[in-house]
């Protein structure tokens, strides 16, 4: 297995390649089916994100394997055009309501690690680590 | 988490397989419990599902792959059930942040707009104003003039809650600005119709009525905003008349106009005033009639005037399932000498 390998999100179709490798690699690396279910659902979110908002993207997984922890660090970044208001777009509650969310507090909730980054015009690049356990 | 899942873990291994062998009641009721215990801690579904299978790899030896698949595509689906019970602890957090708040605010509304029923000679007084939530969009307010006389204010802001209970602190600043006893009902209307439309959007009406009272001529004079029609009782043909009563809401035209009628009041007549959460109850969907209020208003009016206005507002209460639909607020004058 590469240390690192991208999914390009264009059509729909593309969520799930790029679920299916969330999952394969999380599977290899030894989490349990709760988990991969977690990072495949947070995969689905992160691509849906790129094909709604921003049309063009790219997902990314790496591997994390050192003496201190072993885990599964995607990265999803895009062109589109950004989000002007993060406070909004991470504002918990309305998950499912299909309200502004945007699924990124879901995504949150189901990775161990994240990170966000977005300027207007230029695009939105978000960082989501799950670690072993 | 993982603490609570593994120590209910063999609980629920042990009921299930009991279940399996036997489909005793008593397993059920035990998974009942566990279950309870999941929820408390948080438990999500996708874990439950997750439990279950382990369980079932373990009872029995010789499962099919096509069941293994099918767990495996429940707990896929339970996912984002899980999400949506995470934030559940949230929102209910949220909604008691903003309850607080409100309660607050109600409280500090009672300090602002409070009124107290002043004692009038020969005249027995009765209110109760009750919010359907916190806030309360109706409004009463007593002036006590040097004269003797009383002037009465009662007021609904179109639209409930807290925009209508802000909208009434300024309706009650701008009444305490006005000199006592020296304005007339029309022309104390005429001046809030101007503060309302200059201040308040154009969304938002308010209705009031104006009355003053004189003992020493037992005359009541009152104006009309818009106001639901209040009642005169008649002790001695036992009759109620309904107030004939027009004018402009307040705030919609800079210069509006209103009327100012006048009523003498004999012993033991009554005066009704209220707002339409009396008249608009609701007996299941339908909309109660005023008879029925008047109805009721007689049933209780060998009463003294406090707790005729109180037990008319039991009634209604308990008509309506104890659920106010809209802020209530009655008010009854009797002349008693």
């Amino acid at each position: 297995m590469e240390p690192q390998s991208c999914v390009n999100i264009h059509k729909e179709w593309d969520i799930v390649g790029a679920r299916q490798l969330g999952r394969e690699m999380a599977k290899k690396l030894g989490f349990g089916t709760v988990d991969q279910a977690r990072i495949a659902t947070a995969v689905s979110e992160l691509a849906r994100n790129i094909y709604l908002y921003a049309e063009k993207g790219q997902i990314c997984f790496e591997i994390i394997d050192n003496i201190e922890h072993r885990g599964l660090c995607m990265t999803a970044v895009d062109s589109g055009p950004g989000i002007s208001d993060i406070s909004q777009a991470m504002q918990d509650g309305y998950t499912t309501s299909g309200g502004l969310g945007a699924g990124l507090p879901g995504v949150k909730r189901l990775m161990d690690e994240f990170d966000i980054n977005s300027e207007i015009g230029e695009g939105t690049r978000i960082k989501a680590i799950k670690w072993v356990r | 988490m993982e603490e609570v899942i593994s120590k209910n873990a063999s609980s629920y291994k042990r009921l299930l397989r009991s279940y399996m062998e036997s489909q005793d009641e008593q397993a059920l009721y035990g998974v009942e419990k566990v279950s309870k215990a999941f929820i408390k801690n948080n438990i999500l579904p996708e874990e439950i599902v997750n439990l279950h299978i382990q369980a079932m790899a373990d009872i029995c030896k010789d499962l099919t792959d096509e069941y293994k698949h099918s767990m495996n595509f429940l707990l896929e689906a339970m996912i984002f059930y899980g999400l949506a019970m995470q934030e559940i602890p949230l929102l209910r957090e949220e909604k008691h942040v903003l309850q607080s708040e409100i309660s607050v605010a109600a409280s500090m509304q009672q300090t602002l707009l409070g009124t107290s029923k002043p004692e009038i000679e020969g005249l027995d007084i009765g209110v109760i104003s009750v919010p359907a939530h916190q806030m309360n969009g109706d409004y009463h307010h007593f002036v006590k003039g040097k004269d003797g006389s009383l002037g009465i204010a009662i007021a609904d802001v179109i639209g409930k809650g807290i925009p209508a209970a802000l909208c009434m602190s300024m309706i009650k600043y701008a009444m305490d600005s006005y000199p006592e006893e020296s304005m007339s009902p029309k022309s104390i209307l005429k001046n809030l119709n101007r503060v309302v439309e200059r201040n308040v959007d154009q969304s938002m009406f308010i209705t009031m009525c104006y009355a003053h009272y004189q003992p020493e001529e037992s005359k009541l004079s009152f104006s009309s905003a818009g106001h639901e029609p209040g009642f005169y009782y008649n002790a001695e043909t036992d009759t109620f008349k309904e107030f004939d009563t027009k004018g402009l809401v307040l705030g919609v035209s800079p210069d509006a106009d209103y009327k100012e009628y006048e009523l003498t009041i004999n012993k033991n007549d009554m005066v009704i005033l209220l707002t339409d959460g009396v008249t608009e109850c609701r007996d299941g969907d339908r909309f109660i009639e005023n008879e029925e209020v008047l109805d009721i208003i007689k049933k209780y009016s060998e009463l003294p005037a406090q707790e005729m206005v109180e037990n008319v507002y039991k009634h209604f209460e308990r008509l309506q399932d104890f659920q106010l639909r809209d802020d209530f607020t009655l008010l009854v004058l009797r002349k008693n000498m």
